[in-house]
Formats: C-alpha cells, structure tokens, sequence
C-alpha cells in the first residue's frame, strides 16, 4: 500500500521521495528538477543537496551532521532549515517516508 | 484537458525553494522545447463520450504508428529535452504494446502519465504499467454512479469498472488524479465526485468543464450548462479546496463561453505545448487538425521532431502575436491570452485568425453567449455518440 500521504518530518525522520517524484538532472536545460505529476519543479541549490541525501536510510539528524561539517556552520540551524524545506516538500506531496521494515 | 504544467497552486515565489519551473524559465519568449508531450497513440476507444477532445475525423488504427515508430518517437523526444510524456488517445490501452512503450520511455529518462478510460485494464495489467515504470494515473469519470455514467460513456459497466481500476492504482502506490468532464448533465453530482475522489484516495481532482469544439460542439444543446449551474459549481470547488487543503488538490477548467477574457489556449499557439496525433502528426493543440487550411508535417516525415516545433508552417502561423486581426492586434491583453483558442475561433468564425468568441471583445461574443444560454435552458438532452462513423445518435428515452 501507499506510503503515508501526510509526514511531520522531525529530526528522527528518513525522508524519501516517492516513486511518483524524480529528481532529476535536466542536460537541455541545465538544471535539476523534480518531475511530479503534471508538474516540473525546479528546487534551488541548498534544495537538490538536501534530496540528494534522502535516501530513506539516513535520518535527518544524520544530514544535519553531514552538512555542518561540509560548511563548517551550527549545526542547530542547519538542522531548522533542512527541517522546514524537507516539512515544505512533503506538505505539497512530494516526500515520505520510508517505513520501517516489519520483520 | 487542463495545462499540463504550471499549476496555480504552487506558490513560486523566490523565497520558495521550489518552483514552477515552466515560469522560473519560462519557454515562452525561446519557444524551447516543451517540457511535457501529450501523445495520442490511439484513437481507438470503447467509450463513446459524446464530448470526448478526439477531432470528429479519427485516425483508424491502420494509419497509426506503429511499435517502432513510438519508441523512435520516445527517443527523439528525451534527447531534444523533453521530461514528461502523457499516453493518452483514444484509449491508450487499446494498444497492445503500451508496456513496451511505457519502457522505452522510462528507460529513456522520461516521466510517464497514463490518461485512461481504464475500461480495458485488468490488475494484472496495471502492474506490468507499473513495473515498466509509470510514474502517475489519470482516470477519467463520467459521474458518480451506475446508470448515469454509463450513459454518458455509452458503455454498460464502464463506472464499476473505473472505480476497481482507481483501487487497483492505489494498491500499486501509484499516484492518482481524478479527471471528471462536468456539463449540464451530471454537474450536480459535483459534491459526490469530490468525495468520490477523497474516497478513492485520489491526490488530484480535474473539475474539466466541457470545452466546446469537435464532438463537444455538435453536442453542446444537450450539454451546456445554465449560468447558475456554473455559479454554484465554483462555489462548490472553492469550499472543496478550502476544506480539503492537503488532502485533495482541485484543478478547476470553467467553460469559457460564461468568461469575459478568454483562456490562453494551450499556452499560446506554439508556445509551450505539442501533441503527436495517432498518425504522428505533430500539433500545436489536440483540436488542432480541425482547422482547414493546415498542414501538419509527421514524424514520419523527413524532418526532426525539433524542427517540426521550430520551423513549420503549421507551428508559426499563430505564434505570437503578428498573425492578429483586430480587436487583438492591439489590445492590451494580446500578450495575455493570444486571442484564446485558435480552434473555436475557426469552429465558431470560420477563421482561426479571429478572436476567439470567447473574448468579451469579439464582436460575436453576444450572440454566441446567448445562443448558449437559450441552449441550457432548453429540453435536447439527447446525445451524438463518438464514434468512427461520424456519431450516433442516442436512442431511447432520451432519443427522438
């Protein structure tokens, strides 16, 4: 069945993207974008480097460290951003989750 | 159909991190290459809507391209930087070898949209779209139950069988757009077919108003809605949208007979969409062939796909904004709305460089408001049947 339509992302949340959205370099027009039903999306720098690590296997404390120690910056405010831009994503419907493994 | 790109709802601000590309960069002032195709690999169908978008003269299924040809087609369209491609018809699935084309498309890097009747598709079959890698479905609908649907349809079980196919979607974790087509007839069923789509689990909900030309126009009298049904649909889509923000994105096409300003058709002619017909036409509009005059060159033809879009007759006849007439030439909106739609201006004036009638500014725009006004209030609700035959007529209780 579906993955969870509606996703609160926290820090403990391994954000992917669902199978209907695909980030995607564009070579004609060089430049990456999201292809959505009906729709291309076009995220901004910071944007594609974030989905780049959602990978449904790191959990976004793990990006947050990630990121700090690639530009050197506090970690605390890093994690608040990559939070709202990945909460941003999935309140349009273009993030889930992945689900734990049901063993 | 609606725009295939550029949904209002999605805000593009530059505070936003996401944006539309198709108005970031916007394909309007290069004539890029669209980043969507529609492409009507059939126009076979065992529906028969009486206001179905295929022109009233089809390609029969001798004429259409064949395997081959498609995936040549696909593989032209990905390196000329096209992402997303809709299969659409006629019922595409009427083509035995869509899975062979949904693969070649997805092996080719492109997004891949199913727009379907679903009348024809088994679950089995659906999950062989879906390993091919379809990445959407889009289901249409002719109401919200049994009798009536199957009537517009003209095709018994057909509703049944669309709401089995939207559950089978579902299952496959495939994402679901609702298209439901609204006329006279089934517009007040709208409260139903939007809980019908929440029901279904649907993330999007086309509200497509009829659009008037080919088999839509000869059977306007029996579907043209009166202009108090039309106020109380709006109302009733915007207290949807409110209320189910998150859950269920509404699109939302009017008839453009009850605007002032028409719609910019398309995009604009030539702008930023083209569809390849069964044959392998290639068009600026899936109405377009209804223009005499025209002539559309093929990709069986000896020229690129790109320099089809580029360079042909066909594609530069209405671009921009040179070929107009008044009132266009010099309004103040021409950059807006390029006179609204090249096909009705033709259906409706006998010249697609006229205004279309639509525009409060076209000098027919009163007579044809209110010929359309004395249709919705009148008693024709039987309907012409597509078909290759040229139509049928509805029999019955509705008949003659």
């Amino acid at each position: 069945m579906a993955g969870p339509r509606h996703i609160s992302v926290s820090e403990a949340s391994r954000p992917v993207l669902p199978r209907h959205a695909k980030l995607k370099y564009d070579e004609t027009r060089k430049v990456w974008v999201i292809l959505a039903p009906e729709r291309v999306l076009a995220p901004d720098e910071i944007a594609v480097e974030v989905l780049q690590l959602c990978d449904g296997i790191r959990n976004v404390g793990d990006m947050a460290d990630q990121l700090a120690a690639k530009y050197a910056a506090p970690r605390d405010a890093i994690l608040s951003d990559v939070i709202a831009m990945l909460q941003d994503l999935a309140d349009k419907g273009f993030l889930t989750e992945a689900r734990e493994k049901t063993s | 159909m609606s725009d295939v790109l550029g949904d209002p709802g999605v805000p593009h601000d530059v505070s936003d991190s996401l944006a539309v590309l198709e108005k970031q960069r916007s394909t309007a002032e290069t004539f890029g290459i669209p980043l969507a195709v529609l492409l009507e690999v059939t126009h076979r169908c065992p529906l028969q809507c009486p206001y179905c978008s295929n022109p009233v003269e089809l390609d029969r299924a001798g004429k259409e391209l064949t395997t081959e040809e498609w995936k040549r087609v696909l593989t032209e369209l990905a390196e000329i930087g096209v992402l997303q491609v809709h299969f659409s018809g006629g019922e595409p699935t009427a083509r035995k070898d869509l899975v062979e084309l949904i693969k070649h498309a997805s092996d080719t890097g492109l997004y891949t949209n199913l727009i379907t009747s679903a009348v024809l598709l088994t679950r089995d079959k659906l999950g062989e779209f879906a390993d091919a890698g379809l990445c959407h479905v889009q289901i249409s609908f002719q109401g919200t139950e049994d009798i009536a649907a199957d009537r517009v349809a003209g095709y018994k079980g057909a509703h049944h069988k669309k709401l089995e196919v939207a559950k089978w979607t579902r299952e496959l974790d495939l994402p679901l757009t609702v298209n439901a087509v609204m006329h006279r007839q089934n517009l007040h069923q709208l409260p139903d077919i939007i809980q019908m789509a929440v029901d279904l689990d649907a993330d999007r909900l086309e509200v497509a108003n009829v659009q008037y030309y080919g088999w839509a126009l000869k059977n306007r009298a029996a579907l043209m809605p009166t202009v108090a049904q039309l106020d109380e649909t709006t109302r009733i889509v915007e207290e949807a949208r409110e209320r189910l923000k998150g859950t269920l994105a509404i699109d939302y096409v009017v008839p453009d007979y009850y605007a002032l300003r028409p719609k910019k058709c398309m995009g604009g002619w030539g702008r930023q969409f083209f569809n390849i017909s069964p044959a392998g036409k290639v068009l600026p509009c899936h109405a377009a062939e209804s223009i005499t005059g025209l002539d559309f060159e093929s990709v069986r033809s000896n020229h690129s796909i790109a320099w089809i879009w580029q360079n042909s007759d066909a594609f530069n006849r209405y671009r921009g904004t040179g070929w107009m007439k008044e009132p266009c030439k010099t309004c103040e909106f021409r950059e807006i709305d390029f006179g609204g739609c090249r096909c009705q201006a033709f259906a409706l004036t006998g010249d697609a460089a006229n205004t279309d009638p639509a525009c409060a500014l076209s000098p027919l725009h009163e007579t044809i408001f209110k010929q359309a006004e004395r249709e919705a209030e009148g008693e024709t609700n039987r309907f012409l049947y597509r078909n290759f035959a040229g139509g049928t007529w509805e029999s019955g209780e509705n008949g003659a």
